[in-house]
């Protein structure tokens, strides 16, 4: 297990008229090369706000905090004791907390090292640019010295791998002129043409057709494989994280609520929104729709204890007291022996219904 | 056209379509006759018997909103007709068609950009009871608002708000209450829940069903979900490029496709683990 990047007690604020909120609130995650993390919640959850904060892009006046981790290029975060903080103005390298870095450190980072794609390719491409010359911007931004011919060669190969057919061909028209799938395409290949190791994909597929929405999974499943991406795939629809993702984790009004292998949380879910996400969730089948009481609460209205306790069918009075912690599931190994990377396979659930197996490796430090 | 079931001869046929059509000419504006000419609708036929779920179901640029917005005649078709219980709606005037809309209603699908923010809620659905039905005093029409806020599960004092004020989920609510108030037939819902978050599209759909068995709805769904389609649909019909390419009960649809788009359809789907522990 190669870990590239390791998010750490993240946690955002945000000022508003009725006081400061946190739709990110304490958030510890990982993932590594090659693997995709899904990132499953409903709006409010704070999924886009996590994105955000790893790419430096939270709006202005918001608080961060906790630690963010990326490895560096060839090397692996280890688990053990991070190293010491160290000063904000290095650049990213090995164990730099990238959350307090300034925005000239962050454009170093943006495109080269962490990269994003977007639900609405109409807004994000520039409707006055062809394809070609984005993909070419963003190839430029991140290398210097390269021959006009270079650039355009890379941008070609750039399309290509993205399965853009006839790539010089679409390489000069605009976007309006490619379809919502081609247009995703370019997207994609904007922001793999710098070569970066995290791909965060917020939605990428929502507003595609089903059958497009297919050819694009495939080929993010691809290039994940041939460029040992990490990726961190944000989506609603539990049928995709299915589908893309290696492990998932659920949010909840801004905090983690269940994470795990994938199969494990969709098929033996531990907490009680999870499970009523998955019985809300409209598949082929008829008939078993079953949708959750009530609705999300309002960050500034939050509940006491447990954010899902007013909605929960289980609840019970130590629901009130406090924020349950996350509890996994003991994991064994097939040898038997407990996990010693204490992070990877676990799955654990912020429920006090869950049996305590003991505190999740990721919070051992509280 | 595959798995085409005959015309459901024991129930009332509350919308008949045969044949329509409609195409639009690119490149040279909105009201242009020259340009490429686009197909949006190509020879579409099919019945809708009363109380049953049609669904439409097919990809973006299918043609089934066209469709849709034609069945209300909302545009007029550029040939075939259609007949609302059993009267002849294409060629109607813009009068004649006014008596008829209070029978056939619309859920649309974004409901940020359906409702009017300058209107407040009580206005916004008791304003189809103003068009249509002027001889209500207004102290009806608010007890009417009142009583169709209760039904979808808003809160009376609602009407006194603004949309602004309102989640997503609320808002098609409110949609929903403006749409049924008049006691319509037919209710076409373009996309109802595909705006919305998963728990809040799944006790919309259930809003749904239960407000088709206590008013007696006959419902046109248009959806790009099947999934969707597959809770409620009685039929589905299948949309491709301007035409039905297959068309059936909903069951036989789903579980035994007929035609290579449908089986497209359908693989393409992503599909869900089943559950293991029980919940």
């Amino acid at each position: 297990m190669k870990g590239l990047l390791e998010v750490d007690r993240l946690t955002v604020e945000l000022p508003t008229s009725r006081g400061w909120v946190r739709p990110v609130n304490d958030v510890s995650i990982g993932i590594a090369a090659g693997e995709t993390l899904g990132l499953v919640g409903e709006s409010g959850s704070g999924k886009t706000m996590l994105s955000l904060a790893l790419m430096g892009l939270l709006p202005a006046g918001a608080r961060v905090s906790g630690e963010t981790r990326l490895a560096a290029r060839g090397e692996t975060i280890s688990s053990a004791a991070a190293p010491a903080s160290s000063s904000v103005h290095a650049p990213v390298i090995a164990g730099n907390n990238i959350l307090q870095m300034r925005e000239s450190e962050w454009r170093t980072v943006r495109g080269a090292e962490i990269a994003m794609i977007f639900q609405e390719p109409m807004t994000s491409l520039n409707p006055v640019m062809t394809v070609g010359a984005q993909v070419s911007e963003a190839i430029r931004a991140h290398t210097s010295n390269l021959a006009e011919r270079e650039v355009r060669q890379r941008t070609i190969e750039a399309l290509g791998r993205a399965s853009v057919p006839e790539p010089e061909t679409r390489a000069q028209q605009f976007p309006h002129q490619l379809s919502g799938g081609l247009r995703q395409r370019v997207m994609i290949a904007m922001a793999l043409a710098a070569g970066p190791r995290l791909l965060i994909a917020d939605e990428p597929t929502t507003a595609l057709d089903v059958t497009v929405q297919k050819q694009v999974l495939a080929l993010l499943d691809r290039l994940r494989r041939e460029m040992q991406l990490g990726m961190l795939f944000i989506t609603h629809d539990l049928g995709v994280v299915a589908q893309v993702a290696d492990r998932v984790a659920v949010m909840y009004a801004g905090r983690i609520v269940e994470q795990g292998p994938v199969n494990e949380v969709l098929t033996q879910p531990l907490h009680p929104y999870t499970k009523g996400l998955l019985a809300a969730s409209p598949t082929l089948e008829r008939g078993k729709l079953a949708p959750i009481p009530g609705t999300v609460p309002q960050l500034t209205e939050l509940p006491p204890g447990c954010a899902f306790e007013p909605r929960c069918a289980w609840r019970r009075e130590d629901c009130l007291t406090g924020v349950p912690s996350l509890r996994r599931i003991a994991q064994q190994n097939p040898n038997g022996v407990p996990s010693a990377s204490g992070g990877a396979t676990e799955h654990a659930a912020r429920c006090v219904l869950v049996a305590d197996e003991g505190p999740s490796a990721k919070e051992s430090s509280r | 056209m595959e798995n085409c079931k005959p015309r459901m001869a024991n129930r009332e046929t509350l919308l008949e379509a045969v044949e329509l059509r409609k195409s639009y000419h690119r490149g040279g504006g909105a009201f242009a006759q020259t340009g490429d000419k686009f197909t949006a609708v190509d020879g579409v036929s099919f019945q809708v018997a009363a109380g049953e779920t049609f669904a439409v179901v097919g990809e973006s640029g299918c043609g089934k909103t066209t469709l849709a917005r034609m069945l209300l005649r909302l545009i007029a078709p550029d040939s075939g007709t259609i007949k609302f219980a059993g009267r002849d709606v294409t060629a109607m005037s813009s009068a004649e068609l006014r008596a008829e809309r209070r029978h056939m209603q619309m859920v649309f699908q974004d409901p940020y950009a359906s409702l009017n923010p300058r209107m407040r809620i009580g206005e916004i659905i008791s304003e189809p009871l103003a068009i249509h039905g002027p001889q209500l005093s207004r102290g009806e029409r608010g007890e009417r608002c009142a009583a169709m806020l209760r039904r979808v599960g808003l809160p009376e004092e609602s009407a006194r708000r603004y949309p602004h004020e309102f989640s997503g989920g609320q808002r098609q609510r409110i949609g929903i209450a403006r749409a049924l108030i008049l006691r319509p037939k037919l209710v076409v819902a373009d996309e109802p829940v595909s705006a919305l978050d998963v728990s809040v599209g799944a006790q919309m759909l259930l809003l749904l069903q239960d407000l088709q068995q206590e008013f007696s709805l006959t419902y046109l769904l248009i959806s790009h979900s099947l999934p969707v389609v597959a809770q409620v649909a009685t039929r589905i019909a299948v949309m491709r490029a301007g035409k039905f390419v297959e068309l059936g009960e909903a069951e036989q649809v789903l579980r035994h496709p007929q035609h290579p788009y449908t089986q497209e359809l359908l693989a393409a789907v992503p599909e869900l683990p089943a559950l293991q522990s029980p919940s």
